[in-house]
């Protein structure tokens, strides 16, 4: 037995030493590496079992049982499901454009995915400290909507490419909006570094963005619904009237990339809502001294525990929604994010501009 | 500090790799374990059971292609409010004052466009 712990001692030190001697460039290659699959491996477990929890809860709210035969209270039915779409034949139409048809579930999937990159998972866990995060979220989003048109025009259907075209034209509107409420925060907070937002929201619960940007909060979270295609803005794909929108020709795995990256990205929207307006990973009861003797001392300190926990609960408002709306009329769409969001959030910005440069307390002091 | 980028760059190569492997496993997987029987039915683009009418690479709405363009207005806006915002802390009334100047201006040109009737959807 110490035989064998030495043998491992030994092991770990050439480890180590091996480590050291790598260059400085290797190093930081493999520990991103080792980063991205930290991220990616529960990011797509995440998704599979919010399939899951998006019909057990719909199913509950219209007092139906939900999928519950594979494994118990069907835990395993996300694993089924994968199986069958693997299963599946991809079908190339025959009109379609292969190259772009082939492209788009990819640019998808891939912006979903590296948006996590710069996510504030506790104090300063983190795969990339970018000085310029919020930025390059913003960038990534935006590149996101070349994954839909792309998928619609490359199809060559009439359904995928008008599913396309609504698609990318309510994204774009509701990204500026998103925008606006993003230079909000960025105001507040000095900074575009996701960690340094969450620390500037330090203080408990009403020191965190959401109660002086209450507006740009609520904006926010309506925007990422409609940037994300969900109910009730799921004109992109509405079933009664454009049958699947942009994604009907796709089938097997290339449908499940648009799948896995609708997903990620509803993921994505409540991270970055619980990151920028409800502190993060900070913890709502800071300061809260009397808790630190009790076994609950852990409920005060920072972790990502409430970062779970705060975007979880945003989650649960995406599955809400659906249940609980009727799908908005395209002009709606349209006339809510450009003639009711973007006049409020300019307003709203010149309103907090002013309070900054009079320092107005107590969260612009 | 340029090498932070470096993991972003490291990971968007990932992201493209694992959307490009799950496409072409899927490719591979369905050939070998589900049929593949090519028919110019099943491959023609769909339009609810009927033979395609026309060409899909049809006329859009230009109110697709006005958007786009307020679009670009609007993000550039964006982008040039993300500095302002970051350091409004230091550069007082002066920078706020300018910044409001540049807003106006372009309020102008929105409350322009809603009245043109840019905005409509019927």
């Amino acid at each position: 037995m110490s035989e064998l712990l030495t043998k491992l001692h030994a092991f770990w030190s050439a480890l180590t030493t091996y480590w050291i001697s790598l260059p400085f460039a290797w190093q930081l290659t493999l520990k991103s590496l080792a980063g991205i699959v930290a991220i990616m491996l529960p990011l797509i477990l995440t998704v599979a079992y919010l399939t899951l929890a998006e019909r057990r809860i719909i199913g509950f709210m219209q007092v139906r049982m939900g999928p519950n035969r594979v494994g118990p209270w069907g835990l395993l039915q996300p694993f089924a499901d994968v199986l069958k779409l693997v299963f599946k034949e991809v079908i190339l139409p025959t009109n379609a454009n292969r190259f772009l048809f082939i492209t788009a579930p990819v640019i998808s999937i891939s912006t979903a995915f590296a948006a996590w990159a710069v996510i504030p998972f506790s104090n300063g866990v983190m795969l990339s400290n970018a000085n310029a995060g919020l930025l390059y979220i913003l960038a990534l989003t935006s590149f996101g909507v070349y994954g839909i048109i792309l998928s619609g025009w490359a199809s060559n259907s009439k359904y995928a490419f008008l599913g396309a075209m609504r698609s990318a034209a309510q994204m774009v509107s509701y990204e500026i909006a998103m925008g606006f409420a993003l230079v909000g925060v960025l105001m507040a907070s000095q900074s575009l570094n996701l960690n340094d937002i969450v620390l500037a929201q330090n203080g408990g619960f009403s020191h965190w963005f959401w109660l002086p940007l209450l507006p740009l909060f609520v904006i926010y979270f309506i925007s990422g619904v409609a940037e994300t295609n969900r109910a009730p803005f799921d004109v992109a794909e509405g079933e009664s009237e454009i049958v699947a929108g942009f994604h009907v020709e796709y089938s097997g795995t290339a449908f499940a990339a648009f799948f896995l990256a609708e997903y990620a990205n509803m993921i994505l929207i409540s991270a970055l809502a619980a990151t920028l307006f409800w502190g993060g990973w900070l913890s709502p009861v800071q300061g809260w001294h009397f808790l630190e003797d009790t076994p609950l001392a852990f409920l005060v300190h920072t972790s990502f525990i409430w970062f779970a926990v705060k975007t979880c609960v945003f989650l649960y408002a995406f599955l809400w929604f659906r249940a609980t709306f009727p799908r908005y009329r395209y002009d709606q769409i349209m006339r809510l994010g450009w003639k009711v969001f973007i006049p409020i959030t300019i307003l709203w910005l010149v309103l907090e501009g002013v309070a900054i440069v009079l320092k107005i307390p107590p969260w612009f002091a | 500090m340029l090498q932070n980028y470096v993991p972003i760059l490291l990971f968007l190569i990932c992201g493209f790799l694992f959307g490009g492997v799950l496409v072409g496993a899927g490719f591979v997987a369905s050939a070998l374990l589900g049929n593949r029987r090519a028919d110019s039915e099943k491959q023609s683009p769909y339009e609810c059971g009927f033979e395609p009418f026309t060409d899909s690479r049809m006329k859009f709405d230009v109110r697709y292609y006005l958007v786009a363009i307020l679009f670009i207005i609007f993000d550039l806006e964006i982008a040039f409010l993300f500095p302002w915002a970051v350091s409004l802390h230091r550069i007082g009334l002066f920078g706020f004052l300018a910044m409001l100047l540049f807003l106006a201006i372009l309020v102008v040109g929105f409350i322009y466009e809603w009245k043109k009737g840019a905005l409509e959807w019927e």
